[in-house]
């Protein structure tokens, strides 16, 4: 692996969003608007005095966290479709660029756009609403760690897709964190899901990530073990979609439809 | 294969389904020379050029570059090759310039904003360094796919229908540029064309391709002797139309 190709593929992104500066809207818009909807959802909330909980680092708190894998998976993903869009597919794999490299470069990508996103959320939402993260101390680490890794298979999973069923099927790839939402514990525990719904929500690593959050702001201490389990969900998820990304990828080789990548070219 | 080779395929074969549309064809190119792909729409052209530039998997036969197994080395050999095609734009969301910089990346290129310079200055897209690849016009564009397909100095170099946009004279220029380049750097060229007469000032030698074969292959000045044609563009109408007679007759 040649690190100058991965800072290529890096690059790309960097100099499409110097050029056109509404891509930005894709890093700060919808976190804004989350933030502030949920930050004054919170406020309205904590002010009816009938929730005896920290309302704004348990519930603000899990949307910043919950738009932080968001912005990971689209990191990936936007930076692929920018590919897609300006068919470059039979440039850069005519090019000596392996998909280990170009995969690298979109993870690349993904750190520092959803890293910038985090962060800005994070100073808005303290400005604003008063959220402190580091109320969660040294755990903070691990519930990172799993969005993180957890993002970035969702992005990698959701470009394999794309890549096989071509561009036509982005409208696939948006909602599914949308999806996921519901069982992932983000607004409430998992423990409010019905019963038949619940072996769902433990085979998605966020689950572990809020769980062992909402524990930590209003029982103390989570369970390491649990959070532990997050961490290695998240890494075999993240596996599992470089192996299936790159599956997709020596099919399309095969069936020839890299070189002819479109809407229309994939539709039959 | 002999020592100047730098382009050996053999057997090459791709089957989509049950049809053929590449059938276990062989040739070489060497160091210096210009060889031109030849023959009708569907013939098999794009698909032999994707195969030598590993976008698309063979369903059988080899290719070797620099004496190394296409897919045994990919990464290094492509280190070495480029291409450029009517169909395969630069992104056109990015400056000429950041293309440039991006594919030098890519091709591991030293002294790369050097090389750019010379590039702008060679393909007279100076002016155009700052301008959005999308917004120039095709004959433009195609300037700046050939600029990217030189910036890594190829020894084999992959042109498909490099000059279908391009206006008489600047064709006439790239043509010229191209020849001189492959003499200069015995850089390997594989061109495919429409236009016989480019073919014919251009190319070493041809090999005319028609349902995925290779029909015959030989100098463009004395094919249309041997075949009793009037001019290379005769040879290639009888061909595209009634391939099997002319394989008969010869």
């Amino acid at each position: 692996m040649k690190l100058k190709r991965v800072y290529a593929i890096f690059l790309r992104q960097m100099f499409l969003l110097r050029r056109n500066k509404t891509r930005f809207a894709n890093i700060f818009l919808w976190i804004t608007l989350d933030v502030v909807l949920w930050g004054f959802v919170t406020k309205y909330f904590s002010s009816t005095g009938t929730v005896h909980v920290d309302l704004v680092s348990t519930l603000l708190g899990a949307i910043i966290l919950w738009d932080f894998l968001i912005r990971v998976q689209q990191g990936v993903m936007v930076a692929f479709f920018e590919d897609v869009w300006s068919q470059n597919f039979l440039n850069l794999f005519a090019s000596p660029l392996s998909v280990k490299e170009y995969v690298s470069g979109l993870v690349l990508t993904s750190i520092v756009t959803s890293t910038v996103g985090l962060l800005f959320m994070l100073v808005f939402a303290g400005i604003a609403f008063g959220y402190n993260v580091f109320v969660l101390g040294t755990y903070l680490f691990f519930f990172l760690l799993t969005l993180f890794l957890f993002g970035l298979a969702l992005g990698i999973f959701t470009t394999g897709v794309v890549l096989r069923l071509g561009p036509a099927s982005e409208w696939f790839a948006w909602p599914i964190p949308f999806l996921l939402g519901p069982f992932a514990g983000v607004f409430y525990p998992v423990s409010t899901l019905p019963a038949l719904l619940r072996p769902i929500s433990k085979l998605l690593p966020p689950s572990y990530t809020f769980e062992g959050m909402r524990t930590l702001l209003t029982a103390g201490t989570p369970d390491i073990s649990s959070l532990l389990m997050g961490v290695v969900l998240a890494v075999f998820y993240v596996l599992l979609a470089y192996f299936f990304f790159v599956r997709i990828y020596r099919l399309v080789l095969r069936n020839g439809l890299i070189t002819r990548f479109s809407a229309e070219s994939m539709s039959g | 294969m002999d020592n100047q080779s730098i382009l050996e395929v053999k057997g090459l074969t791709k089957i989509y389904g049950t049809a053929k549309a590449v059938d276990a064809i062989s040739f070489s190119v060497r160091a210096g020379e210009i060889v031109g792909l030849l023959g009708p729409n569907g013939a098999g052209k794009t698909t032999t050029i994707n195969m030598i530039l590993g976008v698309l998997e063979p369903s059988g036969g080899s290719v070797e570059i620099f004496r190394n197994e296409l897919k045994r080395n990919r990464g290094n050999i492509m280190e070495r090759v480029n291409f450029a095609a009517i169909y395969a734009h630069v992104p056109g969301n990015q400056s000429v310039w950041e293309n440039l910089y991006i594919f030098g990346l890519l091709y591991g290129v030293d002294n790369l904003k050097e090389k750019i310079s010379m590039l702008l200055k060679e393909f007279s897209l100076e002016e155009f360094a700052d301008t959005k690849a999308g917004i120039l016009s095709s004959g433009e564009q195609t300037r700046v796919a050939l600029a990217k397909a030189m910036i890594n100095t190829p020894k084999l170099l992959l042109l498909d229908e490099p000059t279908a946009s391009l206006d008489p004279s600047t064709a006439l220029l790239t043509r010229d540029k191209i020849r001189k380049y492959a003499a200069h750097e015995q850089a390997a060229i594989l061109w495919t064309s429409h236009n016989m007469h480019e073919v014919e000032v251009v190319c070493d030698r041809v090999l005319f391709l028609s349902h995925g074969r290779i029909l015959l292959e030989g100098n463009p000045k004395t094919l249309t002797r041997e075949y009793k044609k009037k001019n290379l563009e005769e040879l290639f109408i009888t061909i595209a139309r009634e391939p099997l007679s002319l394989e008969i007759t010869s």
